[in-house]
């Protein structure tokens, strides 16, 4: 029986319009990347620097979020802590309810989309308004994001034209993307300026400073950050870094790796809410920041590295799967390769553990990662939290296991072990090799079934007289 | 550094060559005998513990991992025809005997690990004749050759010597095929719209071959060709293990010529 | 203190945590470039992004202002009348769209802000070559919204606070024994956005054009 995975898979490769307009896409933002970093060597040295830059801030982190707090708090800015998605909803909830707002805009936020906070706020009456133009798009079309920073790239311009014309009817159909987009910039100014509340992620939190920084092109970030009375941030407890310093080498970085561009329109450092004097700005800043599984990952010196993501998406765009099954097949808030490494983790093996089977372990992602995440020894690894029957920190370990393949790996490694058996069973196989069925399930609905030789390597070279001691 | 050229080595043929692929191990020996080499098989060995490794399966995986590196132990290199293989060795090893009793002994095997066309270049650094007629080929290099060895350069330099062979470049060169160990079996739907489009660029090249140094892939890409020649009615690349190749186009032509040049085919049953 | 903040504590230090090396942290990227050199760097970076950079002087950058705002039709100017080019503009109010000072909170005039605005300029506090950025810290004379809002940002870079790279900017600037103001921000280009299609298309939420004066 085929898993809701598969099926969703199953669906999106049957799509081969969406699969042609995903090879584009990626496509050109591999050949983005690529353009960035002409000299490998100083690749290599960047790549050094920013995974010891989240190495280092995550080897402190105790005592960087404590600085991050004193240091935001001095400076004016209130800090929340949550466990859970749900404590986190609570506390975006309460600062609402405290200001009487109805509604509030939205910069682009993955972490937002880890809480469902638009579904949560809605379901208290309180409607979120995406800003981000792509998450704009899909938030009109009642979607999820099929990419971390690319969240519409799954839809076409003329998939979007049609839901503009629907969605405004008073407005022409037009395929034209500026006009598309000056559309969006009239209706999204509009909900700036009356909006009570603005919410914004934060791509890096500097705990000597008390800074949170955001990474963006559009101005969604720095709108939602600037104009609305009140601001709140989200973001991961694993976001903060060290020294003021360790800023440049992740900004230099981290939109090369993404998008392939040498920096974004805006990098906003925000500091404190408006000072007195101050002319504009929020009144009143807040941070909330979310646990939600990551202090477990944190408790093993391996997973660990899966915390120093800076959310680039280079993995993703590297993928071999990913571009095939598209983002929204993984079935979470984060797809492709990083994905993989980190939603069975945060939400259980039991939940998510198939993903870590959805990767031919080809090592693109590895490759790729500014800061060196060992993405396939981490699926490999979560293949083995999967099957294993000892205590464990990542959570719903041994829920993969099964009697029967358990069983079978335990024959081959005896096999394997016996090699006057293993040589039997092996020439046996050539012996028996035309009796073989040529239907081997999956591997022959694409392929011939293999061939087995008609006399082992064993055999040949015994018979040729190589040496074997 | 690469040791300077050995007078003996050891050969690990892996699993995969054993039962499907006999020939290609032959075929390595043959270059390394042929470049002055004394080749020792340990005919006990059996297979490197991948399938497990990467399964999951790593208390089984570490016993049949246990009883290879238990096969080499004069300080000799250990030459293996097989990207994959070698990378399990050289890089998995160590995570896989950490804080076992046997760990040295483990770092110490994979310390010695080559794939081959790595040994043919960086320690025999071999001059290769081209005897055979003009082809025009395309080159597979396996994931674990290109990303975990490093050694994707090597097969392309072994090639550059034979001035009769052009090598045409598919689109998406560095990606995947798709076969992936036990993926193309656990998530069959996404490794069969992998090597479709595999083949689809390999084709598109307009060679006739495909050469890679991995078994594994070309057990994928092979059979997807033979498949698509049997019910699609597109026209199949023959393949081969880069080491039956390189002796074929350097060997001067013997009674048996054109038998086993599509290797594996020979043995498809109908 | 909340309990969520005490439990995730609590996780975070009853683990052992790894040492890490850190050789090649404070890695800064060295290019030879003089000031020419690092004045071209920025300009095709700018120019790339579609902004426009216009080279002028002290004696030029005033006509230049004028002549710009003629060419775009500009009917207002915002501007600050207390920077050093504010006050420069101000004396020269007659060749200039009407000049308009930002003298009061937002909450007081948000609707012309928005509504009103055609255009604003502001000062910088430098610029980076490698990346084509302008360095703002917007403050009670030049607030935060003076580059955001309005569709047609002035930017004045003065030329000997043209760095190499954002980290060389920190250094020498020595951001962190000033403090780091409310909000800095670094500026490279118009708004922009690929998210329809991978089209690139620009204006969104921030400025449509971002005009840099270098002086």
């Amino acid at each position: 029986m085929k898993t809701e995975f598969r099926i969703q898979v199953d669906q999106a490769l049957g799509k081969q319009d969406v699969r042609a307009h995903f090879r584009k896409a990626m496509d050109t933002l591999m050949t983005n990347r690529r353009n960035q970093f002409p000299d490998n060597a100083e690749l290599q040295r960047l790549r050094d620097q920013a995974q010891v830059i989240r190495a280092n801030a995550l080897s402190k982190l105790p005592e960087l979020l404590e600085q991050l707090e004193a240091n935001l708090t001095q400076n004016g800015i209130h800090v929340h802590w949550a466990e859970t998605t749900d404590e986190a909803n609570d506390i975006v909830l309460k600062i609402m309810q405290k200001h009487n707002a109805t509604w509030m805009i939205k910069g682009k936020s993955m972490v937002s989309e880890e809480m469902g906070l638009n579904h949560f706020l809605e379901s208290k009456g309180i409607e979120a308004l995406e800003s981000d133009l792509g998450e704009f798009i899909i938030q009109l079309d009642g979607e999820t994001p099929s990419h971390i920073i690319m969240p519409a790239i799954h839809k076409s311009k003329e998939q979007i034209a049609k839901l503009f014309n629907e969605k405004f009817p008073d407005i022409p159909y037009t395929e034209d993307v500026d006009t598309l987009t000056r559309t969006a910039r009239d209706i999204l100014r509009e909900k700036f300026y009356n909006a009570p509340v603005g919410l914004s992620g934060v791509n890096f939190a500097v705990a000597e400073t008390g800074t949170l920084c955001l990474v963006e092109n559009e101005g969604n970030g720095r709108m939602s950050t600037t104009i609305p009375p009140v601001h709140i941030a989200v973001t991961g407890i694993e976001k903060v870094v060290e020294k003021f310093s360790d800023i440049p080498p992740l900004l230099s970085i981290l939109p090369r790796s993404a998008t392939g561009q040498p920096i974004t329109t805006y990098f906003n450092m925000i500091s404190s809410p408006r000072k007195q004097g101050e002319k504009d700005g929020p009144e009143e800043v807040h941070l909330v920041l979310l646990d939600n599984g990551r202090s477990r990952i944190y408790s093993d010196p391996e997973l660990l590295a899966t915390l120093r993501c800076i959310r680039c998406g280079a993995c993703i765009n590297h993928c071999p799967v990913y571009v095939r099954i598209g983002g929204h097949s993984y079935g979470t808030v984060y797809p492709g390769p990083i994905g993989t490494i980190l939603e069975p983790q945060k939400s259980g093996l039991s939940v998510h553990g198939e993903l870590v089977q959805a990767s031919s372990l080809c090592g693109a992602c590895g490759e790729v990662c500014p800061v060196r995440i060992p993405i396939p020894n981490i699926i490999n690894r979560l293949r083995y939290e999967g099957v294993h029957q000892e205590e464990s920190s990542v959570l719903d370990a041994g829920s993969k296991r099964k009697p029967m393949e358990a069983i079978t790996w335990k024959a081959w490694s005896w096999a394997a072990t016996h090699p006057s058996m293993y040589n039997l069973g092996s020439n046996l196989a050539t012996q028996v090799r035309k009796l073989v069925p040529n239907h081997l399930g999956a591997w022959t609905s694409v392929r011939t079934a293999p061939a087995i030789a008609d006399k082992t390597l064993h055999q040949q070279l015994k018979a040729l007289g190589v040496d074997h001691e | 550094m690469p040791p300077s050229k050995p007078d003996t080595v050891y050969f690990f043929g892996t699993c995969l060559i054993d039962l499907m692929f006999p020939k290609a191990g032959v075929s390595a020996i043959q270059l390394l005998q042929r470049a002055g080499i004394k080749v020792i098989y340990p005919q006990a060995q059996t297979c490197c513990g991948q399938p497990a490794w990467n399964s999951g399966y790593r208390a089984e995986a570490r016993k049949v991992a246990r009883a290879q590196i238990a096969l080499f132990p004069k300080p000799l290199p250990i030459v293996i025809p097989s990207g994959s293989c070698a990378g399990m060795m050289k890089t998995h090893y160590p995570e896989l005997f950490k804080g076992e009793a046997d760990e040295a002994q483990a770092l110490d095997v994979a310390g010695r690990v080559y794939e081959l066309t790595e040994f043919l270049v960086d320690v025999l650094n071999v001059n290769l004749k081209d005897l055979g007629e003009p082809v025009e080929i395309a080159v597979h290099t396996s994931c674990s050759a290109r990303r975990e060895m490093g050694v994707a350069d090597k097969i392309e330099q072994l090639l550059g010597q034979l001035q009769n062979v052009k090598v045409l470049e598919q689109a998406y060169k560095p990606e995947c095929c798709g076969f992936g160990g036990t993926f193309a079996i656990k998530q069959p739907e996404i490794s069969a719209a992998m090597v479709a489009d595999k083949t689809m660029h390999l084709r598109n090249t307009g060679a006739t071959q495909v050469v890679s140094q991995d078994c594994g892939c070309l057990m994928n890409i092979g059979g997807a060709f033979e498949y698509q020649a049997k019910h699609q009615n597109k026209k199949a690349l023959s393949t081969q293990h880069i080491a039956e190749f390189l002796l074929q186009r350097t060997s001067s032509p013997s009674p048996s010529t054109g038998e086993g040049h599509r290797m594996g085919v020979a043995e498809v049953k109908s | 203190m909340s309990e969520a903040r005490s439990h995730i504590f609590q996780r975070l230090r009853a683990v052992p945590r790894p040492e890490v090396d850190t050789t090649g942290r404070d890695y800064i990227p060295i290019y030879q470039w003089d000031k020419a050199e690092r004045i071209k760097r920025f300009t095709e970076r700018m120019q790339a992004v579609r902004a426009e950079v216009h080279h002028c002087d002290r004696s030029s950058w005033l006509s230049k202002v004028a002549e710009l705002c003629r060419v775009k039709g500009l009917t207002n100017l915002l501007v600050s009348p207390t920077t050093e080019w504010g006050q420069a503009l101000y004396q020269q109010a007659e060749s200039l769209p009407s000049l308009t000072g930002y003298d009061q909170p937002i909450e007081a005039w948000k609707q012309e802000m928005f509504y009103g605005i055609d255009a604003s300029l502001t000062s910088t506090l430098g610029g980076i070559a490698e990346t084509g950025s302008l360095i703002l810290w917007p403050n009670s004379d030049e607030p935060r919204m003076m580059s955001l809002v309005p569709p047609v940002h002035f930017a004045i870079l003065d030329t000997e606070q043209l760095y190499t790279t954002f980290a060389e900017a920190v250094q020498a600037q020595d951001w962190l024994a000033q403090g780091m103001p409310t909000n800095a921000l670094l500026i490279s280009g118009p708004s922009k956005s690929a998210d329809i299609a991978q089209v690139l298309a620009y204006g969104v939420h921030g400025p449509k054009e971002l005009v840099v004066i270098l002086v």
